[in-house]
């Protein structure tokens, strides 16, 4: 299939994106990494879209280290997330998560705002980001906002960024000495979105727990998390059960969903208490 | 004189080692000339609005508004082409029942699967085409559709074809010794259900086809990417209307075809009626959906099987009741009937018992038609079987090794006949096995699984021996009627410059056929791989021939080369023996040269026979025959065809909290008689093998009840991919057929064959002592743990 645009243009700056995107009178559609958006746009899934490119935008690209945060710009690719020394050291989440998302190619172009704005459920880094207790940053034509992320995801592909909003930037609190995060995930092919996906942050003020590929977004499993503040793991396994309602689909059905979270959170504990999975 | 393959350090000795493929530079180099490459002038693309209902009647069309787009030119409906195009009924004479309604390149009044192509546009770009195809309005009035294979029979069934009475397409029933009364009297009997899900083949390359129509010559020059030019110059001279020698089929560098691209396609017959309507050269590349969509699916079977063994571990019969579904016209011109009709023909075949009973029941349905795909028929057979003697060994204590050990054929028992009534030349189960035990050390491997099961891995081998069907003979199609190729041809000629061009009818289509031939004529006639050019897919340039399809390029095309190259090397011993005064029985060709037999000293370079003969032949003895130019054709004739065995193995671990099955490693030792290369063969076994791991693990197309696709890309339907795919070890046991002088049978499909067995029975080693069995592919880790009985609802 061949894809249907109804324009392009290269924004120069963020200024110059809001108003190439306010001036589009909703037809407008920001460009990133181009993975998830130029697939739909192939498959005619989106069709007259006016292309907003933000992909050399520096104002939204780096890392940086603001004292008890990270700031990480919106045009971070995914694998430079991945080798970054400051996401590393301080949100080790969101580099171990790299290794589950897609291939090489995809990491090399994908971008973690992208992947926060498209919002797929499936996706690793949503649930990172609301795993991690982020902040996500969005630039409008009113000027900017700060949003939790536990606010950030609503539904299947949609967030809080509305229209004419950019997503430019996201501060993860940086880990405290002793704190433990990590991923788990099964996927039926390495690379694949996973089946289900779990993220797990054990800090001095509590566990965190969020789940992807297992509802309309990324969700923050409280009741499994009060359990394990609890150190009630099989109490966690329980209440994680309860508190999903996973879909069914091709790949997998509810209840085999919901049996992986368990398995996924009993992994997770075993590993952030240094045993193996 | 024959060649002395036993001895490697024959002079020419290409056959049987690794040459390089000569078009592999081309191809990575992104110089290949793929249909999509080939740029007319004039040339029109063509969309295709498809049905998006899996069984409904067209009550209206409405295409004006996509003629408004800028940039179309035509759009026709099904009624336009069926007035320049004739249906054709895919049935065969010798699968004696087969039915099937006529097919059209389009829907006229009524759409049977989502996907059927129901009006196309014509723009001067695809995209163009494809603008206008999304404002096509078809209207629909629903019709029940039959999307379950083992209720299609059933009275409250719908009928799709009302003319053809119910949905039964083809049944056959076979029926050797006394199966009711062995299995009332065995020792033990085991049943068991298998189920193989629907796939697709996947090419990297879609299906593509440029057609050009010149009236002024009344020719259609077709650039098609086909496993078989031939049968499509047929196929389209006969549906429209024109001599069969003013049809050509170009079929230049080709990305892979797997079968899928042996069958007649309704959206590629629409381009080539459009072509000649238009008198422009018209071009369709279908994309990924449309390949999900439209491509044949195959293996959709559901299997209810037997065995019965006695103490000893014998078998004594074997029962088997398979289903398949086809979609809703069996496929062109070779029928959806084959693949059941195969699962009769090869259901125990590596073992000599007494009883068999095997009927397969195909019916139409409202999906995707079905058709043949890589191993035809052979994964599912290979499942059936080897999952059955696997149970039986389980059920009486035995090693899975040992009770095949007990029942397949002697190696000297040849030749010999199979209750399926199948006939083997040669085969080699034992020494086969007894490679494949060394290979892989089995008792280690036992010792390594009983080791992980201490660190509470789960880990299984899974033994799979198969036979393949390779080299047909006409019984396969030619018998039922259908204009297909069984015999294949090759011409080999030499130039002035000494060098030597092979125009031969078998296709490449990626697999290396070209460096098969290549390394064959060189040896054949004497000279450097490198000095030979090779010619395929032009049915006005080549002898005519069947193609690639059934593992039939090197055993049938192999040795008409090889004997073609032989005749040439004759005709141009006796042009040298007349130029040397010398005794041509003393003289032979050596790398390009002509040499002395005796000592092998240098007598006369290629070229320079070639210098006279072309351009001083006036020096030559009148009469003296110069033909440097020979063709010779070669078709078996004393058995229908050439089966080939191995045995695979496969080492898995499951994870019985996720369901995961991880392949450690897989075996496969193959006897595909004559290696002709090495490499190329155990590519092929080892695509061949992924191919399997695939529907082991990955591949399902899913439908909905109403007969919706659910998983049309890549990201939705499971290929095999590098990271999950084991290291695989391959070896050779090599018992050439007398057929030929080459010796080869084929080699494509048979790690095909007998992965998803291995597989499967690697898994049930695994989950036997937690008492679980899996016998529905692909074993998703959901399906491992429904086994385990860890999720219920
Ligand atoms: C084969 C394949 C496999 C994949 N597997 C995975 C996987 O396993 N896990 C995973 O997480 N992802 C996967 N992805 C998706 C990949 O991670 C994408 O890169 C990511 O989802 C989108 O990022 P992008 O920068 O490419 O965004 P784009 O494709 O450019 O945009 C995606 C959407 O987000 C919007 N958008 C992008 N940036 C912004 C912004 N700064 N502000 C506002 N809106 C914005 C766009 O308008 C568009 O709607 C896969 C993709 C492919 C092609």
């Amino acid at each position: 299939m061949k894809a249907s645009v109804g324009g392009y243009a290269r924004a120069s700056s963020l200024d110059h994106a809001l108003q190439l995107l306010a001036s589009a009178e909703g037809a407008g559609r920001v460009l990133a990494g181009g993975q998830s958006l130029v697939a739909a746009m192939n498959m005619r899934l989106s069709t007259g879209d006016l292309l907003v490119d933000i992909s050399r935008l520096s104002e939204l690209s780096g890392v940086s280290d603001e004292g008890d945060t990270l700031r990480i710009g919106a045009l971070k690719r995914h694998a430079d997330v991945g080798r970054d020394a400051l996401v590393c050291a301080h949100a080790p989440l969101l580099a171990e998560a790299v290794h589950y998302i897609a291939h090489a190619a995809i990491r090399n172009r994908g971008t973690i705002g992208g992947a926060c704005a498209h919002a797929d459920p499936a996706a690793e880094f949503p649930a990172c980001v609301l795993a991690l207790g982020a902040t996500m940053h969005v630039a409008g034509p009113h000027g900017s906002r700060a949003i939790p992320a536990e606010d950030f995801f609503e539904d299947v592909f949609a967030t809080a960024i509305e229209e004419g909003e950019i997503l430019t930037a996201i501060t993860v609190p940086k880990a405290g000495s002793g704190e433990a995060q990590v991923i788990e995930e099964v996927a039926r092919r390495s690379g694949d979105y996973a089946l289900a996906g779990l993220c797990l942050v054990k800090r001095d003020a509590g566990h965190r727990v969020s789940l992807f590929s297992v509802g309309p977004k990324p969700i923050l499993a409280t009741g499994a998390m009060a359990a394990l503040d609890a150190g009630d793991l099989d109490g966690a396994v329980a209440a994680l059960a309860g508190e999903l309602d996973p879909p069914s689909d091709t790949q997998a059905s509810a209840a085999y969903r919901r049996h992986l979270a368990g398995v996924l959170l009993r992994r997770a504990v075993a590993r952030t208490e240094g045993g193996k999975a | 004189m024959s060649i002395a393959f036993g001895n490697p350090d024959r002079p020419n000795s290409y056959i049987g080692k690794t040459v390089p493929r000569p078009n592999i530079t081309k191809l990575v180099q992104g110089r290949g000339r793929y249909v999509d490459d080939i740029v007319l002038p004039r040339m029109v693309h063509v969309a295709f609005v498809r049905s998006p209902v899996a069984h409904g009647k067209i009550t209206g069309i409405d295409i004006e508004a996509a003629k408004t787009v800028p940039g179309v030119l035509r759009v026709f409906t099904g009624a336009d082409l069926a007035e320049v195009c004739t249906p054709w009924v895919a049935v065969l004479a010798h699968l004696k029942g087969l039915k099937s309604p006529p097919q059209h390149p389009m829907a006229l009044d009524r759409a049977c699967w989502v996907g059927e192509p129901v009006v196309a546009v014509v723009a001067t770009t695809r995209a163009a085409a494809e603008e206008g195809a999304a404002l096509v309005e078809v209207d629909y009035e629903a019709l029940p559709a039959v999307t379950d294979t083992m209720t299609a029979l059933d009275k409250t069934t719908p009928v799709i074809h009302p003319d053809m009475g119910d949905n039964l397409a083809f049944r056959r029933l076979h029926e050797e010794g006394n199966v009711d009364a062995a299995l009332s009297t065995a020792h033990k009997v085991v049943t068991a259900s298998f189920r193989t899900a629907r796939h697709t083949g996947v090419t990297l390359e879609p299906r593509s086809i440029l057609v050009d129509w010149n009236p002024a010559e009344g020719q259609m020059t077709a650039y098609h990417a086909t496993q078989a030019p031939h049968m499509m110059q047929t196929v389209f001279a006969k549906h429209l209307d024109i001599p069969e020698s003013r049809v050509r089929v170009i079929c230049g560098d080709v990305g892979g075809s797997y079968g899928i691209k042996v069958h007649v396609y309704p959206d590629e017959v629409a381009t080539a009626t459009i072509a000649k309507i238009m008198g422009r050269p018209v071009k369709f590349i279908a994309d990924r959906l449309e390949s999900f969509t439209t491509d044949i699916h195959a293996r959709d079977h559901e299997i209810e099987a037997k065995i019965a063994v006695d103490a000893e571990g014998r078998i004594l019969a074997i029962d088997v009741d398979d289903w398949t579904g086809i979609g809703p016209y069996s496929v062109y011109p070779r029928t959806s009937a084959i693949e059941g009709n195969q699962v009769v023909n090869l259901c125990g075949g590596p073992y000599d018992f007494a009883n068999y009973r095997a009927q397969t029941t195909v019916v139409f349905q409202n999906k995707t038609p079905t058709c043949q795909y890589r191993a035809v028929g052979h994964p599912i057979a290979v499942a059936i079987t080897e999952g059955l003697v696997d149970m039986a060994a389980a059920a009486i204590g035995m090693d899975p090794v040992e009770i095949r050990r007990r029942n397949m054929y002697r190696d000297d028992a040849y030749p010999v006949t199979s209750p399926a009534k199948m006939r083997f030349e040669g085969l080699s189960h034992h020494a086969s096995m007894d490679k494949l035990m060394e290979i892989m050390d089995y008792d280690a491997l036992r010792a390594d699984q009983a080791e992980a099961l201490k660190q509470g891995k789960r880990r299984g081998i899974g033994i799979a021996s198969f036979i393949e069907l390779t080299n047909p003979s006409p019984f396969m199609y030619g018998i039922g009627g259908a204009r297909i190729s069984a015999q294949d041809g090759c011409t080999v000629r030499m130039d002035p410059d000494g060098s030597v061009v092979a125009l031969s009818g078998v296709t490449e289509q990626g697999q290396g056929t070209e460096a098969m031939l290549s390394q064959v004529v060189a040896e054949g006639v004497g000279v450097s791989p490198s000095k030979v050019r090779v010619i395929t897919g032009d049915t006005q340039v080549t002898p005519y021939g069947g193609g690639t399809w059934a593992s039939r390029g090197a055993g049938i095309g192999g040795e008409a080369a090889l004997q073609a190259a032989r005749a040439l090397r004759s005709s141009i011993l006796e042009v040298a023996a007349a130029m040397l005064q010398a005794d041509q029985g003393l003289l032979d060709i050596r790398d390009g040269q002509i040499v002395d037999t005796q000592t092998g000293e240098t007598r006369m370079p290629l070229e320079e026979l070639g210098r006279i003969v072309y351009f001083r032949g006036d020096t030559l003895p009148k009469g003296l025959p110069r033909e440097l130019v020979q063709t010779r054709h070669f078709i078996t004739m004393d058995y229908p065809f050439a089966f080939t065995n191995g045995v695979q193995a496969s080492y898995v671990e499951v994870d019985t909290d996720t369901g995961v099955v991880t392949l450690l490693k897989h075996w496969c030792v193959e006897d595909c008689g004559r290696v002709i290369n090495p490499q190329l063969v155990d590519e092929q076994i080892r695509g061949g093998i992924v191919q399997g791991l695939g529907g082991a693990l990955f591949e399902e197309i899913h439908y909905d009840e109403d007969g919706q696709l659910l998983n049309g890309s890549m990201a939705d339907y499971l290929v095999p991919m590098a990271a999950e795919m084991p290291d695989m070890v391959i070896a050779h046991v090599e018992t050439p057929t007398k057929e030929s002088e080459l010796g080869a049978k084929g080699a494509g499909e048979a790690g095909t064959a007998g992965a998803p067995a291995a597989v499967m029975n690697a898994i049930n080693d695994a989950l036997r002592p937690l008492g679980a069995q899996v016998t529905e592919m692909p074993f998703t880790p959901e399906r491992i743990l429904r086994a385990l009985g860890t999720i219920h609802d």
